[in-house]
């Protein structure tokens, strides 16, 4: 290694100790059988991976200073690209943020319909992991049926907000619409075919002796390093610790449904899958019982101090015109003031800390997102194990640049 | 039981505590930088507050203590939260590192100290982990200006 190539290892790099035949292996930051963009330096003794190096922060965009200066409804499209594969989850959690800060509860109807789109982004998040998860293990097949299930969603998402992606859908007090008159059936339809492609899925991966064995007994973390990891969501559920934020607080209207919270054992990565399965399945079991439940009535906040009025009362009354013009130029005004509001996002807590002046802007917006506790852990987690093992920890830890990072 | 908590902390740590309160059912307390590794691992082993949840920064120029350092506790034992700040003075902006009891603060940490600046001590690896090595400034703190422009780094052979 000649001396120009040196200077490019980290500053901790101990170059010095591979003379017994340990080899420095740099994986990513783009690299085919990971996806998102991490670098991972490697040092090997043969197959086995004896230390490594995490680096991130290849898709930093500075959400959070970004946040700092503009108002708080505007913030929401941000959100959406956080994890980009569970938006809805993202906008619900910072809405609620807001409206604690605020001291404000938005209508029934508007808290089921959160509930209902929070579940099918998770819904998404995990058939995103887990078909990926499969492609990188080799089981095309099955990546093509779980995204066609997720595409269904997506449709079900898109007729309610407008987009697939990035829908940014809630509102501080509220949500841009209100779901479309065709949405039972319309979900109805979507879960019979997430149903069928999970179950084909299922027949082909969970007792398939390659994906089994690919997956058994690699990544594994004990119950205690996943909790002074800060493990939550289906990386902690896999160790056994039934925590989840959906029962332990819970919020909006969690508390109306019967769901269970699937645990696995071994903390390895076959448990991680198993518990994204069971949590498919719970998730659907939650949208049907909240379809069921879904009350009429209003989806906005009454007060025209938090939620923009309707475009007939602008143009119709004067009080509703300065509302809509105050909330577009200065936005909402939280009091002054701090607070923490968590919620249980696909890969586990999804945290929103936010600090109010009292302006229409947030002083601080700090998101803690779920996966970089995750992925802190990487390095653990793969230590010991084969190389070719680190796709499959990598893709059950299920990183989101964009949360990631922020 | 809200207040059972903080007062526990405040009897416990009557010179460390400086403040407490509650915020929308957010319990806070607030306590000297010095006494931070002392109260966490008296959360940890007493109260039973084995996660640490979250651990960020928060810039309040111009006000001296310019910075404050925000921890988030969870306890999954008695499903209970609590919020423990530091307030950091600028001119001596170095904190205790809790990565010997959380390891998960590792990374927090890191980010912490690559976004505003903020010194840990004892922690095994304190790095830039976001922004490149090169980057110049902290980009979280309110006088970074929005659209600074960066140095160019030297190119790589």
């Amino acid at each position: 290694m000649t001396e120009s190539k040196r200077t490019e290892l980290p500053k901790n790099w101990d170059l010095e100790k591979l003379e017994d035949g340990r080899l420095l292996l740099n994986m990513g930051p783009s690299h085919p059988a990971m996806h998102g963009i991490v670098r991972v330096l490697l040092t090997v003794q043969g197959e086995r991976v004896v230390n490594s190096d995490v680096e991130i922060g290849y898709l930093h965009r500075g959400f959070e200073k970004t946040c700092e200066n503009v108002t708080y409804n505007q913030c929401v499209p941000y959100t959406d690209r956080l994890n980009y594969v569970s938006p809805f989850i993202n906008n619900v959690g910072y809405a609620l943020a807001v409206e604690k800060l605020m001291g404000i509860e938005t209508p029934s109807r508007c808290q089921y319909i959160r509930v209902i789109m929070s579940e099918i982004s998770r819904i998404t998040d995990h058939l995103t992991c887990i078909g990926a998860n499969a492609m990188e293990l080799s089981a095309f097949t099955v990546y093509f049926y779980l995204i066609n299930a997720r595409e269904a969603l997506y449709r079900l998402g898109d007729s309610a907000a407008g987009g697939r992606i990035t829908p940014a859908y809630t509102r501080v007090g509220g949500l841009t619409r209100d779901l479309p008159d065709d949405f039972k059936t319309n979900a109805a339809e979507a879960f019979k075919t997430v149903r069928k492609n999970l179950s084909d899925s299922d027949k082909m991966l969970t007792r398939n002796r390659i994906f089994y064995d690919r997956l058994h007994n690699t990544g594994h973390i004990s119950k205690e390093d996943a909790i002074s990891y800060s493990f939550t969501g289906p990386a902690l559920r896999s160790t056994g610790v039934p925590l989840d934020v959906r029962k332990a607080t819970p919020y909006l209207v969690y508390d109306r449904f019967d769901f269970d919270i699937p645990v696995g054992s071994n903390g390895d990565n076959y448990d991680r899958y198993l518990v994204r399965m069971g949590e498919i399945h719970q998730s659907m079991r939650i949208v049907e019982q909240a379809l069921a439940q879904l009350p009429d009535g209003p989806v906005n906040h009454p007060d025209f101090n938090v939620i923009l009025p309707p475009k007939e009362e602008v143009y119709g009354n004067i009080e509703a015109l300065m509302a809509h013009f105050k909330l577009t130029f200065e936005g909402v005004k939280p009091p002054k003031g701090e607070v923490y509001q968590a919620v249980e996002g696909g890969n586990g807590e999804l945290g929103f800390y936010i600090v109010s002046d009292g302006t229409g802007k947030p002083w601080r917006l700090r998101v803690r997102p779920p996966c970089f506790a995750l992925t802190g852990a990487l390095s653990q987690m793969i230590k010991g194990g084969y190389i070719a093992d680190i796709v499959s920890t990598f893709g059950q830890i299920n990183m989101i640049g964009g949360e990631l990072e922020r | 039981m809200n207040s059972y908590l903080l007062e526990t902390i405040r009897t416990k740590f009557p010179d460390a505590v400086l403040e407490t309160h509650a915020f929308r059912g957010d319990e806070t307390a607030v306590i000297r930088k010095e006494a931070l590794a002392g109260v966490a691992s008296f959360l940890k082993a007493e109260l039973g507050f084995d996660f640490l949840m979250d651990l960020t920064a928060a810039d309040y120029l111009p006000r001296d203590p310019r910075f404050e350092l925000v921890c988030h506790f969870y306890s999954s034992k008695h499903n209970y939260r609590l919020r423990l700040k530091c307030p950091v003075y600028s001119d001596d902006a170095t904190v205790v590192s809790l990565t010997p009891l959380w390891a998960g603060a590792n990374w927090f940490e890191r980010e912490v100290y690559d976004m505003f600046g903020i010194k840990f001590e004892g922690h095994p690896d304190l790095r830039r982990i976001l922004m490149y090595d090169g980057f110049e400034g902290h980009p979280l703190r309110k006088d970074y200006p929005l659209k600074k422009r960066q140095p160019r780094i030297p190119h790589r052979e």
